[in-house]
């Protein structure tokens, strides 16, 4: 593991699990805390260390020299003043005590070193799995259950797009379902990616008089249905308006979010005009037996409250190899998805064969997303 | 270490004089603390369990806070009315007022702080936002020229006064070579602060109620006469309350700023009214919400014919210079600017642009009470910030306080 060129800092705490060979997550090739130091401390060896390692020789020196004479630039400076609020808070309570077990100081370790480390999107493969062995070990440890998290990326020569046929649907909604259930959306708050817009006939497409929340059955006498979501736009907004890089482009397209690195500002729901974004306001509730357990990082893994989520054209099914669960749960094939860079894809075909259109093509997002008639 | 001394001592006597006062000063800062604690217990309420305690939704993603923090962006740049005179043209009828002006803008620098913050999803990863240590999006991100220039101007307003009264302090005169460069530079820096909030919202194309030319020298104009206002208001209370001498003629002068500003204002204001209702597009929708509401939805109704009307009145007042000059009018017609604009750069710009949605959606937004606990106490917090600036600086500024008296 890439110890050497880590670009955000962690420390260790709870070195202890660190005496057999196979480490807490189950991962014997050492995907998460193999850079704990090897041997058990105790806990006055431990406090020494703690106190080193932030303060280091300052210890010897007298106040003046403290505060004027250290030579640290600006990073080291801020590490420090971490591992010194790590002292007073974090250890304290968890590895010093002599009362909590194996498993709080490991969830302990686990949450501080999520808490603390980088963004996603300037991670190596090896730390991007470190996170993923994390997040699935936290899982087990919390519920007892295990889940399985993909952290793969991107293939090389795939380019996702997405077709919808106006002509087609008929506003069942079973995409809607579908989304909700396979991406683990909030229960509490209903969140849902897609809006289905019901329209009415002879009026041309207008959204202003069309109805994105109707109870009643379909299709309705006079109607038409258009279904949005994020557009995963080739010049999305959002990401340039991030101020954190917590949302960026995938090379094959999909535009996502690191639910970690994500500080809540809501920037980019502003800059999105197609209202491809959610944000948890409370904290998301799915129902423990309701989870879908087959999960990617960047996709439907468990959010928290106060971060952005959006539809990731379910990044789980689509990077191995399977449809959106919206496309597979539409009773009337009116959604289409492909790789736009395979020639005999049925994307392809649409785009070549039908009169497609994009929605509000005049900003310049680029969606990647089309609509089209029979 | 003289200097140190020097400053140890002045931190001592300060949190001397900021804890001693008349009784009406006790009661006061009782008060602000007391605002203080609630917005405080609302915040805690909010931290547990999350921004749905706030009027916000998915439809409207941004409220009270982000409204408060653009309006006082305003203020806090307005200090620039002050700091050119005094610094830059050496026009001494500013003089006294310029440090006050200073204090208003370090205090409306840290509210505006403690909005954003208030704002965020997720506050205990705000270290993402620090360049160096977490992933800082510049230039690309408006938010991030945001961070910087709020935090530069942060800082030039607290070290250029704080150097002036250090030397006061002492009995010295202050070297106008030190502080003059940082002057000048803060009167750009304060345009700056002000026109890249501004770009924060004019440059989304996805609300068109915002993604408008005039929207950043709108900002300014506005900015200018809300600013000034509030600092003659301030002036009032300390000329009544203190033997702090502020003439008259100082008070006079920042007026005619109050009062252009105002009519540029206004002028920028019809100029806005005429784009979007001459010629009505798509576009125009947002502006046909606030000021006359849309498929009977209209919250916003009373707010925006509250302050338009307000508005006209006190820029029509104060271009007399009769009325102008009549203090009482003077004041009646800044507090009722301040109000005016508050509530057109607030809740009249940030709301409407959120509605209708990117589809047409009408979905309305009211703060919950959670929300204005919290705003309130920001507000008691900048008030506070404020009083004990100034005291200190009052009782620099006329000598009641120096460094060899306390030995």
């Amino acid at each position: 593991m890439s110890n050497n060129n880590k670009k955000w800092f962690s420390l260790n705490l709870n070195s202890r699990k660190k005496e057999s060979n196979t480490c807490g997550c189950g991962n014997a090739s050492g995907g998460c805390h193999s850079n704990a130091p090897k041997q058990e401390l105790s806990e006055k060896e431990f406090f020494d260390a703690a106190v080193n390692a932030s303060i280091g020789e300052e210890r010897t020196r007298d106040g003046f020299d403290q505060v004027f004479d250290v030579k640290m630039d600006r990073r080291s400076a801020f590490k420090k003043l971490t591992a010194s609020l790590l002292i007073g808070a974090g250890a304290v309570s968890t590895s010093c005590s002599v009362i909590t077990d194996d498993e709080t100081k490991e969830k302990a370790q686990i949450d501080w070193e999520e808490q603390f480390k980088g963004n996603y999107k300037l991670m190596s493969d090896d730390e991007k799995k470190a996170t993923v062995d994390r997040l699935v070990r936290s899982y087990q440890l919390r519920t007892g259950k295990t889940i399985s998290m993909s952290s793969k990326n991107a293939e090389a020569d795939v380019l996702f797009g997405y077709a919808f046929n106006i002509s087609k649907c008929q506003g069942y909604m079973d995409c809607v379902s579908a989304c909700v259930k396979e991406n683990n959306q909030d229960r509490s708050s209903q969140m849902q990616y897609i809006r289905i817009h019901e329209m009415k006939d002879g009026k041309g497409l207008s959204f202003d008089e069309a109805d994105d929340n109707y109870y009643h059955e379909v299709p309705a006498e006079g109607h038409f249905y258009l279904g949005t979501q994020c557009f995963h736009c080739d010049n999305p907004p959002c990401v340039e308006v991030c101020p954190v890089q917590a949302t960026w482009r995938e090379d094959d397209g999909l535009v996502v979010v690191d639910y970690d690195w994500c500080v809540g500002c809501r920037y980019c729901m502003a800059a999105c005009p197609y209202d491809g974004r959610r944000f948890n306001w409370s904290k998301p509730e799915v129902p423990e037996n309701e989870v879908n357990h087959n999960q990617h990082y960047l996709g439907n893994r468990m959010r928290k409250k106060g971060v952005m989520e959006k539809c990731t054209f379910c990044v789980q099914r689509s990077r191995s190899g399977k449809n959106p669960a919206c496309v597979e749960a539409c009773p009337t094939g009116a959604r289409v998805f492909g790789n736009l860079l395979d020639p005999n894809s049925t994307i392809r075909w649409v785009l070549e064969n039908k009169k497609v259109f994009r929605l509000k093509e005049d900003l310049g997002t680029e969606p990647k997303f089309w609509y089209y008639m029979d | 270490m003289r200097q140190l001394k020097v400053f140890s001592s002045l931190v001592k006597d300060s949190l001397d004089t900021i804890t001693h006062g008349s009784k009406k000063y006790h009661i006061w800062m009782a008060f602000l603390t007391f605002i203080m604690l609630v917005g405080m217990y609302c915040y805690s309420i909010q931290l547990d369990e999350g921004l749905q305690v706030t009027g916000m939704t998915d439809r409207v993603s941004w409220g009270l806070y982000i409204s408060n923090f653009t309006f006082l962006v305003g203020v806090a740049a307005a200090a620039v009315m002050l700091v050119m005179p005094t610094y830059v043209l050496k026009d001494i009828d500013f003089k006294q007022a310029v440090l006050i002006g200073e204090g208003l803008a370090v205090a409306a620098l840290i509210m505006c702080l403690a909005f954003v913050v208030a704002d965020m999803g997720g506050p205990s990863v705000l270290w993402h936002m620090i360049p160096g240590i977490g992933v800082f999006n510049f230039p690309n991100s408006m938010l991030t020229w945001d961070v910087l220039v709020l935090n530069g101007y942060l800082f030039l307003n607290i070290t250029i006064p704080f150097y002036i009264l250090f030397r006061h302090y002492q009995g010295k005169d202050s070297n106008p070579k030190v502080y003059v460069p940082g002057a000048i530079l803060s009167v750009f820096w304060a345009v700056a602060i002000h026109l890249v909030t501004a770009f924060l919202y004019q440059g989304l194309q996805a609300r068109p109620f915002w993604n408008n030319a005039l929207l950043g020298p709108r900002f300014l104009a506005s900015a200018f006469a809300a600013g000034p206002a509030l600092i003659i208001l301030v002036l009032a209370i300390i000329r009544t309350f203190t033997e702090f001498n502020i003439k008259d003629k100082t008070i006079k002068k920042i007026a005619l700023v109050v009062t252009v500003a105002a009519q540029i204002n206004l002028i920028m204001l019809f100029s806005e009214l005429f784009k979007e209702f001459y010629a009505p597009t798509h576009h125009s929708e947002s502006a046909y919400y606030l000021f006359f509401g849309l498929h009977g939805k209209g919250a916003l109704l009373p707010w925006i014919w509250t302050a338009i009307p307000l508005n006209i009145l006190a820029t029509v007042l104060l271009t007399f210079h009769k009325l102008r000059n009549n203090l009482k009018v003077l004041y009646f017609c800044c507090f009722i600017l301040f109000v005016a604009i508050w509530i057109e750069k607030g809740f009249g710009l940030i709301v409407p642009g959120f509605i209708p949605g990117p589809y047409g959606k009408i979905a309305e937004y009211t703060p919950t009470g959670i929300e204005i606990g919290v705003t309130l106490g920001i507000w008691a917090l900048g008030a506070m910030v404020f009083t004990v600036l100034a005291k200190t600086a009052i009782k620099i500024e006329t000598g009641k306080l120096r460094y060899k008296n306390s030995q």
